[in-house]
């Protein structure tokens, strides 16, 4: 079974459709290796084995039958825990929300059941997406595959973990500064934030409304493509969803040709503050696209080095409002102040707020409350939004130069548990190249660039206009397939086997 | 509070956290109250990033009011929405009292 778990969702799509496996005996493949590394990893807050294994059931009768399938039909998926499944524990990495089951379906998991994806369970996650390690998470960290000493990235550390150590072909994660693409380049997976709008945010448990998008995690350009698939295209339930055709993105990561294509390299994303194997990781890849036909230029976006600031006051705020209806009213955590007798509704709702939110989540709901305050609004949350608009205009000046934009995805490879948790400046700096994309709505892309002296994995960003997503899986795959050719085979086969328990 | 110049005392940090209401112990206080000066420090350098003339920008893409047809469809049944609740009563939310002595 080993060769079955380790395939790309592209060939265990052909198989299942050959008839070689069925999709039981896949789920069931998966399952099995998430009892076997998942005590250790740590990358599932839930796993649904009935539930994937009857729709793997339910899609190897209707095979047998004739039916046209989709594609991905019996492929499994794993879900991170910020998307409400019907009947699945939903938490998004809180305490708050311990043991709460959705009534209803994200749109994107309405898409996953409607393809046919058996949904293996629920990724683990900082709370409320706010984090880069998992360390953040309300129900402990997820570890790295490449060494368990160490975090995975985050938000979606369980996303990038489960797909890295071959616990799920495929993941869906959500990006609202890099959730998707920074944990990606921790664990040699592919990661994509598709167009803010390209993906119903409707189920999304929301941290920065104007800037979450969910997105794929694989462990192949392609693959993410085909799943990018599923999921994206026009949502009535999402006001911010767009009434337009998802880009041609399987069709670009077939084509995966560079020839003529214009790639810019943005100044102020590398040099100072990034590791220098991050960084020749990154030389060395441009250079294998150059030797591919690509035109490689400079690009300058002079604002981006005010993205950090302006994001840490943007998300805060938006987050302080949306996190306001965790209320223990309606559903969630309910607890009663210490030594009140009838405690007040605003007092059980203080205490329980209290006891359910972890550090991070109470360290950025007061940031944001102080930044829409009367009085500071305008020095705060309307400055920042004006950065915002320059950030969108570097964007739009970069994009007349060049047809995409690269950089590296983090400027470190994988830290040590503890390592920034008391700094959270320096927690904060891991975004630093994936932030702008969110606060301009485009699209970017993180595939593995290669591995440090550390042995670890380092990632390569590609970003583009909005909805032209199809440039990134195009530029995105060229330059995986001359990394594997250089390689003699993908990333993850130099990553260190786990021990499995038996 | 203290002007945006000079930072968040930890008076400031306690009325914050009663407006956000999370009653935060002394220990949570003191530690936010050591933070949040350095986040700030850090964080306002956008006020001298753009000038007046600069619109702010509030989401990606241009909003507009999205409607759809006034019919009648499905929606969660009363039963699904409060199986969640902490406490419910007669197809209702139970909720402690809102009101305080004085009122």
């Amino acid at each position: 079974m080993t060769d079955l778990i380790r395939a790309t969702a592209e060939e265990l799509s052909r198989r299942l459709a050959a008839g070689e496996v069925t999709s039981v005996e896949l789920t069931q493949a998966y399952v099995d290796r998430i009892s076997a590394v998942d005590g250790e990893v740590h990358a599932f807050l839930h796993v649904d084995a009935d539930g994937a294994l009857a729709t793997a059931a339910d899609v190897d009768a209707r095979r047998a039958a004739g039916e046209e399938l989709h594609p991905l039909a019996g492929v499994p998926v794993a879900v991170k825990d910020v998307i409400t499944t019907r009947g699945v524990p939903t938490t998004a990495g809180s305490r708050i929300l311990e043991g709460w089951v959705p009534p209803y379906d994200a749109t994107v998991t309405t898409r996953l059941r409607a393809a046919g994806l058996p949904i293996l369970g629920k990724t683990n996650m900082d709370e409320f997406a706010m984090g880069s390690s998992t360390e953040h998470s309300g129900y402990g960290p997820t570890r790295n595959p490449w060494d368990t000493g160490r975090i995975p990235g985050g938000s979606g550390g369980g996303s990038a973990a489960a797909v890295a150590a071959f616990e799920a072909p495929l993941a869906v994660g959500t990006d609202t500064g890099g959730s998707i693409r920074q944990p990606g380049a921790m664990t040699g997976t592919v990661g994509v934030k598709p167009t803010y709008g390209g993906v119903s945010r409707y189920g999304l448990i929301a941290l920065a409304s104007s800037l979450d998008q969910a997105g794929p995690v694989t462990r192949s350009v392609l693959d993410a493509a085909l799943l990018h698939e599923v999921i994206a295209g026009h949502d009535p339930c999402d006001s911010t969803s767009i009434d337009q055709p998802v880009p041609p993105v399987v069709e670009a990561a077939r084509r995966a040709d560079v020839q003529g294509l214009r790639i810019g390299v943005v100044r102020e994303l590398g040099g100072e503050g990034f590791d220098p194997d991050v960084s020749a990781r990154f030389d060395e890849s441009l250079a294998l696209l150059e030797g591919a036909g690509a035109e490689i230029v400079e690009v300058s976006c002079p604002s981006f080095v005010n993205a950090l600031a302006a994001y840490y006051l943007i998300l805060p705020s938006e987050a302080s409002s949306n996190l306001a209806k965790f209320d223990a009213m309606r559903y969630g955590l309910r607890v009663a102040p210490d030594g009140v007798d009838a405690p007040s509704a605003e007092q059980v709702m203080a205490a329980s707020r209290d006891a359910g939110f972890g550090d991070e989540v109470k360290r950025r709901i007061i940031l944001g409350t102080y930044a829409l305050s009367s009085g500071y609004y305008e020095a705060y949350y309307g400055s920042a939004q004006k950065v915002r608009t320059l950030i969108a205009q570097d964007f739009a000046a970069a994009f007349e130069q060049a047809d995409v934009l690269a950089s590296p995805t983090s400027p470190t490879t994988a830290f040590p548990f503890g390592d920034k948790l008391d700094d959270p400046l320096a927690m904060y700096a891991q975004d630093v190249a994936t932030i702008p994309a969110n606060l301009a709505g485009v699209p970017g892309l993180s595939l593995p660039s290669g591995l440090a002296s550390d042995g670890l994995p380092t990632g390569f960003q590609l970003l583009a206009p909005a909805m032209a997503d199809d440039r990134l899986y195009n530029a995105g795959a060229a330059l995986e397939r001359l990394l594997e050719e250089k390689w003699g085979g993908t990333i993850l086969a130099q990553a260190p086997a786990l021990e499995e328990a038996r | 509070m203290s002007d945006p110049v000079s930072g968040i005392s930890r008076a400031d940090v306690a009325h914050l956290a009663d407006l956000a209401r999370i009653s935060l112990s002394d220990e949570e206080l003191d530690h936010l109250a050591s933070e949040l000066p350095a986040i700030l420090e850090h964080v306002r350098v956008v006020q001298d990033a753009a000038g007046d003339d600069v619109e702010p920008m509030s989401h990606p893409l241009p909003i507009s009011n999205v409607f759809r047809d006034d019919e009648v469809r499905e929606s969660l049944s009363a039963e699904d929405a409060l199986a969640a609740a902490p406490a419910s009563e007669q197809q209702r939310f139970l909720v402690p009292r809102i009101l305080g002595d004085e009122q």
